[in-house]
This record gives structure tokens, sequence and C-alpha cells, in this order.
């Protein structure tokens, strides 16, 4: 199974700023390996980001996100305490979802 | 996720400048990479290790399902905050110098009832199917020690000679080139393509050496210890390969470690 | 890339851009297209091949979609970070395309209403290349590109 994501989830204001970092290879099915067989893509394909149960964030990727991916945004409202939950989903259907409380 | 890296890597562009320059043949991409690398900070994917191998140290492992928290890295069972900036030191029970590696190789065999082959298995892993569990427990250890300053011991004699053994090693010229450490890394300015090679004989050089790793490496998107970069090295001086957690690999730890003394630990870092 | 192609970029690539989005069927209004993944957009290959769908209403360029954290040269094109934020009143969605990526289009971000229109992430290049930013906002298209050079730091040492 996937590593845990590492999210943070920070509010300042009226605002919370989400930084998460997804263990994932975003391998791009354009390499070769050693016997020249290409390497089969394997990707995140969706994220979504929820506060609260409400879609904060949605995503689709291709193959040319980078390895371990990096994704930061900001949305209103958000209190310390709130949960933010973020899902990705790969090409091989698999699937992690991680929660972090804001801080 | 951590502005104190941005210190150590404003330092690395800085030594950057004059090989880019010349390089791209161009205006001053000097700013653009520092710029680049300074965006990296953000963020680092090392922090993935981290978090993998504090769960790794706290799971109950090994025959004898135990976890590693009784581990004494040296201040007291368990204590992890600020160990691994006084290593390598001598411990006792092992009436050895050992440096971070073999004293988890030491706990594994001695609490979690792993065979000491079983422990040294696969140190630096490769991607994600052969993930290295050493790794990222050495990530875990060393984030404890972020921000803390360098203090390692030259109280005992065995840590005495370790370090002159180490400094022996440094220093010894051989193989097929006749290099030593010191061919690449005892002048000022010395570089290999693009990549600058920092003068471990100087006390800045050897501190921002030592504090730097480990490290998240862009190119291999994988997190690398400092003895992943010490057997690296000596595939560079076409060495035979540096046995892991041997005692020529913990005196040559021991050597670059203590000279790294008084300098802020600002790993694990994020480098190209 | 050859000077023809460029020019057709500096005239039509907010066209080209619009046609592959057209072409997909994605960013409908209230279109909750992140639940599934698209892959006829994905799959585009090329500037050419996007061209031969054109149909749809050009997207504007604007001074109101900047780069962030973006830099001009990326020394590793392994990781190279794209901040894109968005001034553009009712932003709906931000994508990113790499003109001389195999697959152009990289990501897309669903920014539902109290999510700011500004994202950031890193991405692949496999050379220096154009980078776009496309904005979706109030039903209209909008567009920004930056040159990002990539210099790969010699041997992996
Ligand atoms: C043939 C030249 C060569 C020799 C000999 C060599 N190295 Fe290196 N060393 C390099 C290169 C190249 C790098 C990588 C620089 C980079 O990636 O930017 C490096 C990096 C390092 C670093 C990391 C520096 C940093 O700031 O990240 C350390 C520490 C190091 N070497 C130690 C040693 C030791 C100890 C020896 C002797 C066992 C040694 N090296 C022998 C070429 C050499």
């Amino acid at each position: 199974m996937a590593d845990p994501m590492k999210i943070r989830a920070n509010v300042v204001g009226d605002t919370t700023e989400v930084k998460v970092l997804m263990s994932h290879e975003m391998e791009t099915g354009q390499r070769k390996d050693a016997q020249g067989k290409t390497i089969p893509a394997w990707h995140i394909q969706t994220v979504n980001a929820t506060w609260n149960g409400k879609t904060v964030l949605s995503a689709q990727w291709g193959p040319a996100v980078a390895k371990n991916p990096f994704l930061s945004f900001k949305f209103k409202g958000g209190a310390k305490g709130d949960k933010v939950q973020i899902t990705w989903t790969d090409t091989r259907g698999d699937t992690r979802t991680d929660e972090a409380t804001i801080g | 996720m951590r502005s104190h890296h941005r210190r150590a890597a404003q330092g690395v562009a800085a030594l950057f400048i004059l090989a880019a320059a010349t390089a791209l043949g161009q205006g001053s991409p000097v700013d653009e990479i520092a710029k680049y690398r300074a965006a990296l900070q953000d963020g680092n994917p090392a922090e993935l290790w981290e978090a993998r191998g504090e769960d790794m140290w706290k799971q109950a492992r090994g025959p004898k399902k135990a976890s590693l928290e009784r581990c004494d890295l040296g201040l007291g069972p368990g204590v992890v905050k600020g160990a691994y900036s006084e290593l390598p030191k001598y411990f006792a029970d092992a009436d050895r110098v050992q440096d971070l590696e073999t004293r988890l190789v030491w706990c594994m065999v001695t609490q979690q009832g792993y065979t000491e082959a079983d422990a040294k298995k696969n140190p630096f892993g490769a991607g994600n199917d052969k993930k290295a569990d050493m790794e990222a427990l050495v990530a875990y250890v060393t984030s404890e020690s972020r921000g803390i300053r360098m203090n390692v011991p030259q109280s005992h004699p065995k840590e005495q000679e370790a370090y002159r053994i180490g400094e022996k090693i440094f220093y010894y010229r051989g193989g097929p080139h006749d290099f030593g450490c010191a061919t690449c890394h005892g002048d000022d300015g010395k570089r290999i393509r693009l990549q600058d090679l920092p003068n471990l004989t100087k006390v800045d050089g050897a501190r921002k050496a030592y504090t730097t790793w480990p490290a998240y490496r862009v190119s291999q998107g994988e997190l690398r210890s400092f003895q992943w970069r010490l057997n690296d090295c000596f595939r560079q001086q076409r060495f035979p390969e540096l046995e892991f957690a041997s005692d020529a690999s913990i005196a040559l730890t021991m050597f670059l470690a203590r000279n790294a003394n008084g300098a802020e630990f600002d790993a694990p870092a994020i480098k190209r | 890339m050859d000077s023809k192609r460029r020019d057709m970029l500096k005239t039509g690539g907010g066209l080209t851009l619009l046609s592959l989005v057209a072409a997909a069927g994605w960013l409908k209004p209230g279109d909750g297209w992140a639940a599934e993944w698209n892959k006829a957009a994905f799959d585009t290959k090329s500037m050419d091949e996007t061209l031969k769908t054109i149909g749809a209403t050009t997207p504007a360029q604007s001074k109101d979609i900047t780069f962030f954290s973006t830099p001009d040269i990326a020394e590793n094109g392994a990781v190279v970070p794209i901040g894109i934020t968005s001034a553009i009143p009712k932003t709906e969605s931000i994508a990113i395309l790499v003109e001389k990526n195999p697959n152009m289009l990289t990501a897309v971000f669903d920014i539902p209403p109290g999510t700011e229109p500004a994202i950031s992430t890193r991405v692949k290049m496999g050379q220096s290349s154009n980078v776009y930013a496309l904005v979706k906002a109030d039903g209209k298209y909008y567009v920004a590109s930056k040159e990002i050079k990539v210099t790969l730091g010699g041997c992996g040492g």
C-alpha cells in the first residue's frame, strides 16, 4: 500500500493554507527499463481535497506531475481543529486518503 | 514548509554561480537557479521519508515484536531529539564507536531480534519496489537534530582512534587513478562538470557538507543518506565498495562529523 | 520546435489550447469533472494534433494570470516548481500545459467558490519549453505563458 501523505493545514486570518506531499512514483510511461522495455505509466490521476466534507479543490493529473508530488492551495474558512481530507487515485486504481487537523 | 533550509540553499546557490554562468554562456542565471532552489525548499519530499521512519521507529517489528522506542542512541533509551548531533560516539554496551546506522543495526539486533545480516540488508534501497527501511529511519532520527549544533565527542580513546583512522582514510590515495578524497575535495573552487566539489579540508566546506545530509536528491527522486554519499564517492574514487556499517565507514564518518562540530545541523535537505 | 509551429503558436496558441479543452469536453460549467480522469485530454500528444480540433472561442492572453515561485531556469527538469494565480473574477479552473512534453496537458485544478485561484505544484519537463497557464473564468478562457529553461546539471553523482 502507498505511504501516507504529509499534509499541513494552517489557518491565518480567514484563510486556510494547505500543503501536501504525496508518495508516488509518477512513472511517465516514457521510460525504458534495462531490457529496453517501456515501463508502463503509473501515476496519480485524480486528487480531491475536502474541508468538513465540502470539496475545496479537485484536480486531474497526467504523468508529467513530478515524482512525490507537491501541491499547495488556499481556501477561505477553516478553523483550528477542523479536518482537511485529501484523497488520490492512481492509474492502477490504488487510492489513498489522509487527513490533517488545521493548526 | 520550512524556511530554515533557505539559508543553506542560498549558500549552495552561491557556489553554483560561476559554474552555471560559464556553462550556459548567457546573462546571469544565478538568481534564477537560486529562485529554483528556494522554490523547492517549501515542501521537501524528504518529509515523506521522515514520516515513514518515525512510524517504523514506533512500530513493533522483528522476531521480538519490539519497537525501537527503547533504543539508546547515546542520550538515553528512546531519546531521539538531538541524538544525531553527537554521533558517532563510543557505546560501552557495544564496546565500539558507532555511527547512527551501526547503532540502529545494534538496536534492531538486540531489541527487535533481527539477525545482523537482516538488519544490514539493502541499506540504500532502489525505488518504490525496494525502499530502504534504513534510510527512512535515518531520515527520521536526523530530522530530530535539525537546528542543533554538531557536538561529536572526542573524549574516549576509541573515539580519538576512530578520528585518526578516518583522517588516514580521507587522505589515503590509491586505485587506478591514484585518487583520494582530498584529490577532489582538498581545494577551493574545484568542480566536475557543473558540480561544485566542497573543500572538505576547510571548516566551512566540512560543516556545510556534513550538516546537509541526508538529502532528497531531485535527480533521483530519492532520499539519500550521508552513508550513501560516502559510498558513492568511493565509487567515484574507483575504490572497492565501502562496506556498510564497517569500522572504516564509521571512522571516516567520525572524521567528517567531528570536523563539522559547532555548525547547526540542517537536514534532511534537498539537493540537485 | 520549428519556427512554423512557433508562429502558429503565437497567433493561434489560444485556439489550440481551447480546442484541447473543447475536444476533451471538460471544464463545462458545473461539471464535477475531476471525479473521472479525462483520458482524451491527457493523451493529446502535440500542438499539431490539438490544432486539428479548433472550433471554439480563442482564449484571451491575460495579464491577470501570473506565475509565482516559478523559476526561469530549472536546474533539473525532473522537478520544476510551478505556481499560478489568477486575478480574473470567477476563476473556475486552472490548467498547466507544457508545450514540449510528449503529452502537453499536465494538470487541471478545479477551483470551487471559496478557494483562492492560486495553486502551486511541480512538474516534469523533458526540455526547455513554454509552459501555459490556462484559466477558465465565468465560462470564458484565458491564457498566459512562460518560457522555462531546463539545465541538467551534468552527470548524476
Ligand atoms: C573523483 C572525485 C571525487 C572523489 C575522489 C571523492 N569525491 Fe566526494 N564528491 C564528488 C562529487 C562529484 C560530489 C557531488 C557534488 C554534487 O553532487 O554537487 C561529491 C560530494 C561529496 C560530499 C557531499 C558534499 C555536499 O555538500 O553535498 C561529501 C561529504 C563527499 N563527497 C565526501 C567524499 C569523501 C569522504 C571522499 C573519499 C572517500 C570523496 N568524497 C571522494 C567527487 C569526489
